[in-house]
């Protein structure tokens, strides 16, 4: 059983549809604390504001639920899913995430060329950064199995994760600087982009994850 | 290298059944859009954006059913526009499984509805769609657009320029400037109207309206600025593929994922 944990933050269905694309297992989209620690495989996604995001796993009570996922089965976060996985986030003026690992979530507008920062003639970054981007494989993650390093996955987002430690980068991405696209650590994987709308690249992750143990020794898969 | 400018083919959706047509003259079924959008999707099209065309709002939970099918079968993002009014056709839309949805008619009469809808569902999700149209010029003899409904008839006054800052401070993820004046015409982009929107917002920025060839369609990002393009009928009429147009707006330097 694959559980989508559903805590009220954004839109469940494509992910759930994607998923039962490319596996037989049952998926079932769940806030019951029980059923989501009865689970094989969780999957922790999230849009909107990290503020809203933290509210409502407090109100759900899910925080200690998250935890005790985080720390035993194969389990993805996409998109706000890992961005709260870090200590801090720089949105809503700052909020406290669950600080599964070291690390902020920082703004791109502050930390890019915009509109703001730059005269007409030179190129602008756009924020959110919405469409298509590459990632580069920092190691030969078994979720990254079938997909090319530099395949190009859809994202859309305004902040991003910046692990204080850079071993656990995976994938890495440029806009207008280089960061974690995706970031994974024992039984953990990560990703700021959206698998479930990236096309067959995106499906590939996806069912890599429905087959995978959670093992990973990323030490002794470093590409560098 | 980076992020990729983007590729928008948009299907008219009529009573639940893609349609073609040119102006509204000679509409014709053009098949089933779960089959159309797989088809774009194959081709490498980088979203899809359906526009509800439906007449009767009887007949408006038929594009429900349409977003379910698509979503279930094109792991692509969908942007779903036409007719939507309130909140509550938005959360429906989107629990069908559209990523974002393009508002127009209702954002100019009553903007706090951008407002409410990105703060509760996300500005990611929330696309303004500026139908405008060029108005006598200003006195230093620069350009200037105004807002149009009712497909290009009826002038706010509002200004487009103003129009797309405002929009985007109240929240809008992204910004689908059609121009009237190009729109159908198969000229090309107004690529001034494009430029100037796109200089002046943060968000991204999709150009439409007047695409009839592929310089087209690399002109509106490298002259428009424009971040996506969406056309229609050259891919309808299938005079250029999805993916002949990438391959040609690749050759000219446009980042591109192919």
């Amino acid at each position: 059983m694959i559980v989508v944990v559903d805590y009220g933050m954004g839109n469940l269905r494509s992910v759930t549809k994607a998923l039962e694309h490319v596996s037989d297992e049952p998926v079932l989209v769940s806030r019951n604390a029980d059923e989501i620690l009865a689970a094989d495989r969780v999957v922790f996604p999230g849009q909107g504001a990290a503020r809203d995001c933290m509210k409502e796993l407090q109100k759900y009570q899910l925080v200690d639920v998250i935890r005790t996922a985080a720390a035993s089965k194969p389990f993805l976060g996409i998109c706000m899913g890992m961005q709260v996985l870090m200590q801090h986030s720089e949105e809503n003026e700052g909020i406290d995430c669950l600080g599964w690992y070291q690390g902020q979530v920082k703004a791109f507008k502050n930390n890019i060329p915009t509109q703001q920062t730059v005269n007409k003639q030179q190129s602008v970054l756009k924020i959110p950064q919405m469409g298509w981007n590459k990632i580069e494989h920092k190691n030969a993650h078994p979720l990254w199995q079938g997909i090319e390093s530099g395949s190009r996955f859809y994202f859309v987002h305004s902040y991003y994760v910046a692990p204080k430690d850079s071993a656990l980068i995976t994938g890495q991405t440029n806009y207008g600087i280089d960061y974690a696209s995706a970031i994974a650590k024992d039984n953990i994987f990560a990703i700021q982009a959206h698998p479930e709308k990236s096309a067959e690249d995106g499906l590939q992750l996806l069912k890599n994850f429905t087959q995978w143990d959670g093992q990973w020794d990323g030490a002794k898969e470093n590409i560098q | 290298m980076g992020l990729a400018k983007r590729i928008i083919p948009c299907l008219d959706v009529r009573n639940g059944r893609v349609v073609k047509g040119v102006n509204f003259v000679g509409i014709r079924d053009a098949g089933d859009p779960v089959e159309v959008a797989a088809r774009y999707n194959r081709e490498g099209a980088d979203e899809i954006t359906f526009l509800d065309i439906t007449a009767s709002s009887d007949d408006r939970d038929t594009i429900i059913h349409v977003v379910e099918a698509v979503a279930s079968q094109v792991f692509i993002p969908l942007t779903v526009g036409g007719g939507i009014r309130k909140v509550e056709d938005i959360r429906r839309l989107l629990n069908a499984g559209a990523d974002k949805i393009a508002i127009n008619t209702a954002a100019i009469f009553n903007p706090d509805l951008i407002k409410e809808a990105s703060d509760y569902f996300g500005s990611q999700c929330i696309v303004v769609a500026i139908d405008a149209k060029r108005v006598d010029n200003n006195a230093d003899d620069s350009p200037r657009w105004e807002i149009f409904t009712h497909g290009g008839r009826k002038s706010t006054g509002i200004d487009a320029i103003e129009w797309s800052k405002k929009m985007a401070d109240y929240g809008a993820g992204e910004l689908l400037v059609t121009s009237m004046d190009r729109d159908g015409t198969k000229i090309g982009f107004d690529l001034e109207l494009t430029r100037k929107i796109s200089e002046s917002v943060s968000i991204p920025i999709i150009a439409s309206g007047g695409v009839g060839n592929l310089q087209h369609m690399a002109e509106g990002v490298l002259a428009g600025k424009a971040d996506a393009v969406l056309a229609a009928s050259i891919f309808h009429f299938s005079e250029y593929t999805i993916g002949e147009t990438k391959q040609y707006m690749a050759d000219q330097g446009i980042e591109m994922r192919l």
